[in-house]
């Protein structure tokens, strides 16, 4: 099976004298659904931001999609990054930009036409419940609705890799169980690979799923 | 309402620029008519033993203009009642030639004495009266009048620019999300920072168009034309269509350059 992320003797930190994950080796296999769960500080989220680039490898080497992120150019990254689909915990919404926008986002990045964009944010609107939504703004929604609309984003040009940060942090049951749905039906109907950083794996899951801990610097597969 | 009031701060600030430099401009239109004016009216007084060639004096200073004899009658006349006439003309002999040389431009004392050492050389130049008290007092009041201005239109421009800086901030810190968001789903630079140039180019052309209806409407006032004949020149106060292009280029050069400093400053979150 074709490996989407390649990680050997991987290093992270945000200044030198402090190492987050220490000399790591870990592999994805492509459309397989991930869970890396740790303790607050452990580097759930470092890694993650590792793996859209965000953050460069001091050591070792991070593939991802075939790119080596590490000393990667910016137009490799944002190659790399338009086939990525991203939720944040913040959800990290354009505040200006209505939900249409800001599910149209990536597809305006891919350089889709008007009518596929128009016709894929209608249906992923519906997906996510809220079609009725669709002109207002982000801060016009409750949390567990703007996570919904960043979660349709990530999916809007049909990513090879979703990389969710504690999509269900803050959210509801309704929203968490539409969100962990919307998750599962991209892993198994799309073959989309889903990393989701989380403190909590839901006990209900559909899927087949693989289990990362980090814990002191290292990364550990649960079996 | 925001929006419309982040527009204004930068139309307003581009404004100021663009109305600080017209009004330099126009005062360098009416300090050039005014030394025109002068130019006009002002001559040196050349007393020489012999007659001298016009063409041997004009090619003296490129700023020579005409070089033309005083006639001595007018003095002579208040001798008339005391001289017999063949002592007239003998005193029109033996009295130095007077001359009128007249300049393309006013000069600066510096050059009046440049002149006055140049024409000297000539060894039948016995006097040249410059009127420098005179002379000197209207440049002055010139060079002072250009200063003030300059230094009005200056600190116009220096507040303006600080105007500037500030709204570089907000726009820093209101466009600064966006182009992270934009940047995280992969969009080149190009495309994250087409909104920031996109606005500084619609607040250059409102700048440029406000700044133009103000210059055409003070351009066509009657009581500004009235002003500069008070003081005998003719200014044009607004030149439509290179003033225009001027206030253009400047305008959306500013606004490009805050748009570019904007996305040079911007740093990706991690």
């Amino acid at each position: 099976m074709d490996k989407v992320i390649i990680a050997d003797n991987l290093s992270l930190a945000y200044s030198n004298d402090e190492t987050i994950i220490n000399k790591v080796k870990f592999s994805v296999d492509s459309g397989s659904f991930v869970f890396v769960t740790g303790a607050s500080g452990s580097g759930k989220s470092t890694l993650l931001k590792s793996l859209y680039g965000a953050l460069k490898p001091t050591e070792g080497s991070l593939i991802v999609g075939g790119v080596e992120l590490r000393g990667v150019s910016s137009a490799k990254l944002n190659f790399l990054r338009k086939h990525i689909g991203i939720v944040f915990q913040d959800y990290k919404l354009v505040k200006e930009w209505t939900i249409e926008k800001n599910i149209m986002l990536p597809l305006i990045i891919n350089g889709y036409e008007k009518s596929v964009t128009q016709n894929q944010v209608d249906s992923l609107l519906k997906h996510v419940r809220l079609k009725h939504q669709a002109g207002k703004f982000p801060l016009e929604l409750s949390g567990g609705e703007q996570q919904r609309v960043a979660m349709a984003r990530a999916l809007s040009h049909n990513p090879i890799l979703i990389l969710a940060d504690e999509p269900t942090g803050n959210l509801d049951d309704y929203s968490s169980q539409l969100i962990w749905n919307l998750l599962e039906g991209a892993n198994t109907q799309l073959k989309t690979t889903v990393i989701v950083v989380t403190h909590h794996i839901p006990e209900n899951m559909n899927v087949d799923y693989k289990h990362f801990h980090i814990e002191y610097g290292s990364i550990h597969e649960v079996t | 309402m925001k929006s419309l009031k982040n527009h204004l701060s930068l139309v307003i600030a581009l404004v100021g620029i663009l109305f600080s430099l017209q009004v330099f401009m126009i005062v360098e239109r009416a300090i050039d008519a005014y030394k025109e004016n002068l130019a006009q009216n002002y001559s040196l007084v050349i007393v020489s033993k012999k007659i001298l060639a016009s063409e041997d004096i004009l090619k003296v200073d490129k700023n020579f203009s005409t070089l033309n004899e005083l006639s001595p009658d007018t003095v002579i006349k208040k001798l008339n009642s005391d001289f017999s006439q063949k002592n007239i003309e003998l005193l029109k002999l033996t009295l130095p030639k007077f001359y009128k040389l007249k300049l393309y431009s006013y000069p600066s004392p510096q050059e009046v004495e440049e002149i006055t050492e140049n024409l000297l050389k000539n060894s039948s130049i016995m006097k040249v009266e410059t009127f420098s008290k005179t002379h000197d007092t209207t440049y002055k009041l010139l060079l002072l009048f250009k200063t003030v201005i300059t230094v009005f239109a200056l600190s116009v421009l220096l507040v303006t620019i600080l105007l500037i800086f500030k709204e570089l901030r907000i726009w820093q810190f209101k466009h600064n999300e966006r182009m992270s968001i934009m940047a995280l789903f992969g969009a080149p630079v190009w495309l994250r920072s087409a909104v920031l140039f996109r606005l500084s180019i619609v607040d250059a052309l409102i700048a440029t168009a406000f700044s133009f209806i103000l210059f055409s409407y003070i351009a066509s006032n009657s009581w500004v034309a009235e002003q500069f004949n008070s003081i005998g020149i003719d200014v044009n106060v607004f030149h439509m269509l290179e003033d225009s292009l001027v206030m253009l280029g400047v305008s959306i050069t500013v606004s490009i350059l805050l748009a570019t400093f904007i996305v040079l400053g911007h740093k990706e979150e991690v």
